[in-house]
């Protein structure tokens, strides 16, 4: 990412951007094609969900926990959800320990804005006593390893993560005390947004963008886009700019390949899903 | 998320919560080098926000391993005062701070030749004295100002102006309340020389066809915001001239430095 400094050889630059010009890339691949895109959810049992994804070589691991909480002040009766992202050593050399970097809070609140904005968790079922008591949703994002499009990889784990996510069921006495049952419930899901980064080289539009094109990219806009095709977050990155026209071109790529990635995805997933109702 | 007062309606009669009507801007005032020390500086006042900025450089950066080898090193502070906001802020910066330092640092940059000072750092520090929402907008217009008046090499200015989405209506520069309880704001900064687009951001939900509205919109405000960044600094140096061509006559040979 932009924070540790790139230094490419002028030679890779050049191969990169002369293979864009006979519209293909480095790894063969076209433009608009995606690396592989596995998934593997619930891998984890302590966690209330988990899911790790993988495009290509980049490795993002999502881990849910629901915890008793208090409400913001301002939204009484409404759960939180926090986002949060590790930019661990283990996954790049330009990551160090400590506390996080301004591209570790960047991602993570971009992948916030897109779970915030299309309403992926219905927040208002989330509240067990207003203003006193709701759940609290933490979403935490452990990067393993570190090949290229960070954004999209981390907003796949985080909401898979999050519909796998189970709480226990329970009943609210007079008093305010919660009583758990046995049962568990999944947590309430109503959209599933994808997060599409479009990166901009030369004149050239791309997507999922590897490690050694990330290093020469000029601009890219992450857009989230929900189930209906709406537009729910944006966020440009890097220092480069777009035209109007190339955000409209931008947008239109992002749009289609958030719902060819969603219906690929929920393939593998949603037997699971309704098999664990 | 629940909407508070949904039956306060933040449009009525085409008329907003604070008078404008939807494609207008708030009042802006552009003051050029309130500060004595910066070497550059620039204060906003736009709508309610109340926001300095300050420019140092080019000049050593610190920590010194920071340096490019091949350009200069930009960094950007966005900061809000603890008294800024509604209820306290703390004053160290939140998550949010550091993302809007983040987005304000790559709106700016491409507007700044950075390759003339290799191994030397500029400086923005961006204070939002009071905020009445869309902040980053104008924190971005006036660091652009105050980078003029440090004398830094630009290709062009950055403007910057938001759209949003209230009560159904797609309308321009939302204020505080429109930006809580609307349903979507789309923060824009341009360089209005290329049209190239420096600061994209999108909260909220929009269609398709809302969004490329809203952009639109957006991109009307900042061409708005650029002539009356183009009128302060004109005002600004214009001024500063003036006595200097009263001495050319009585005094003749003494400048020309």
């Amino acid at each position: 990412m932009s924070d540790s400094y790139k230094i490419v050889a002028k030679i890779t630059k050049k191969q990169i951007a002369d293979n864009l010009l006979k519209n293909t890339r480095i790894d063969g691949r076209g433009l608009l094609d995606y690396r592989e895109i596995t998934t593997e959810i619930g891998l984890l049992e302590k966690a209330s969900g988990s899911a790790l994804v993988s495009i290509g070589k980049t490795k993002v691991l999502a881990g849910v926990k629901v915890e008793m909480g208090e409400p913001y002040p301002d939204k009484p009766d409404a759960g939180v959800l926090t986002v949060n992202v590790e930019l661990t050593p283990l996954a790049s050399p330009s990551f160090e320990p400590g506390p996080p970097s301004e591209d570790a809070i960047e991602l993570a609140r971009v992948v916030d804005r897109g779970i915030r904005e299309s309403k992926a968790v219905d927040l208002n079922k989330l509240c067990i006593v207003p203003g006193k008591k709701v759940f609290v949703v933490f979403v935490d994002l452990n990067v393993l390893n570190h090949s290229g499009n960070l954004f999209d990889t981390s907003a796949l784990a985080s909401i898979l993560a999050l519909m796998n996510a189970k709480t226990r069921e329970y009943t609210v006495s007079k008093g305010g005390q919660l009583k758990y049952k046995k049962s568990t419930t999944h947590l309430p899901i109503q959209n599933f947004p994808v997060e599409v980064t479009v990166a901009k080289i030369g004149e050239k539009m791309v997507v999922d963008v590897s490690l050694e094109e990330e290093a020469v990219i000029d601009a890219q806009l992450t857009i989230a886009v929900g189930k209906d095709n709406e537009i729910c977050a944006i966020q440009k990155s890097l220092i480069g700019t777009f035209s109007q026209d190339e955000v409209h071109q931008a947008l239109q790529i992002a749009t289609d390949k958030a719902k060819e990635i969603r219906e690929k995805v929920l393939r593998g997933v949603e037997g699971w899903l309704e098999g664990k109702e | 998320m629940p909407k508070k007062a949904k039956s306060e309606k933040l449009i009525r009669r085409g008329v907003r919560t604070d008078g404008r009507k939807i494609h207008d801007l708030r009042n802006i005032k552009i003051e050029v080098g309130p500060l004595e020390r910066a070497d550059g500086s620039a204060y906003i006042e736009w709508g309610n926000n109340k926001i300095l900025a300050a420019v140092y450089g080019p000049r050593e950066v610190h920590p010194r391993h920071l340096a490019r080898p091949d350009r200069a090193f930009f960094r950007c502070r966005y900061h809000m005062a603890p008294f800024s906001t509604t209820e306290r802020k703390r004053p160290a910066p939140s998550r949010r701070e550091r993302e809007l330092s983040k987005v304000t640092r790559v709106a700016l940059e491409p507007s700044i030749l950075t390759k003339l000072y290799p191994r030397a750092g500029i400086d923005v520090f961006i204070e939002i004295l009071q905020s009445d929402g869309g902040t980053r907008c104008a924190g971005i217009t006036a660091a652009s100002i105050a980078l003029v008046d440090a004398g830094i090499p630009m290709k062009d200015l950055v403007a910057a102006c938001a759209a949003g989405k209230i009560d159904g209506k797609i309308v321009l520069d939302l204020n505080e309340v429109e930006d809580q309880e609307g349903d979507a704001d789309v923060p824009v900064a341009i360089m209005p020389r290329t049209g190239g687009i420096s600061l994209l951001q999108m909260d909220g939900i929009l269609s398709q066809t809302e969004f490329k509205e809203a952009l639109e919109l957006a991109l009307e405000g900042c061409k708005q915001v650029y002539e009356l960044q183009k009128e302060a600094l004109t005002k600004a140096y214009v001024q500063e001239e003036a006595p200097v061509k009263d001495e050319e006559k009585s005094e003749g040979e003494e400048q020309n430095e």
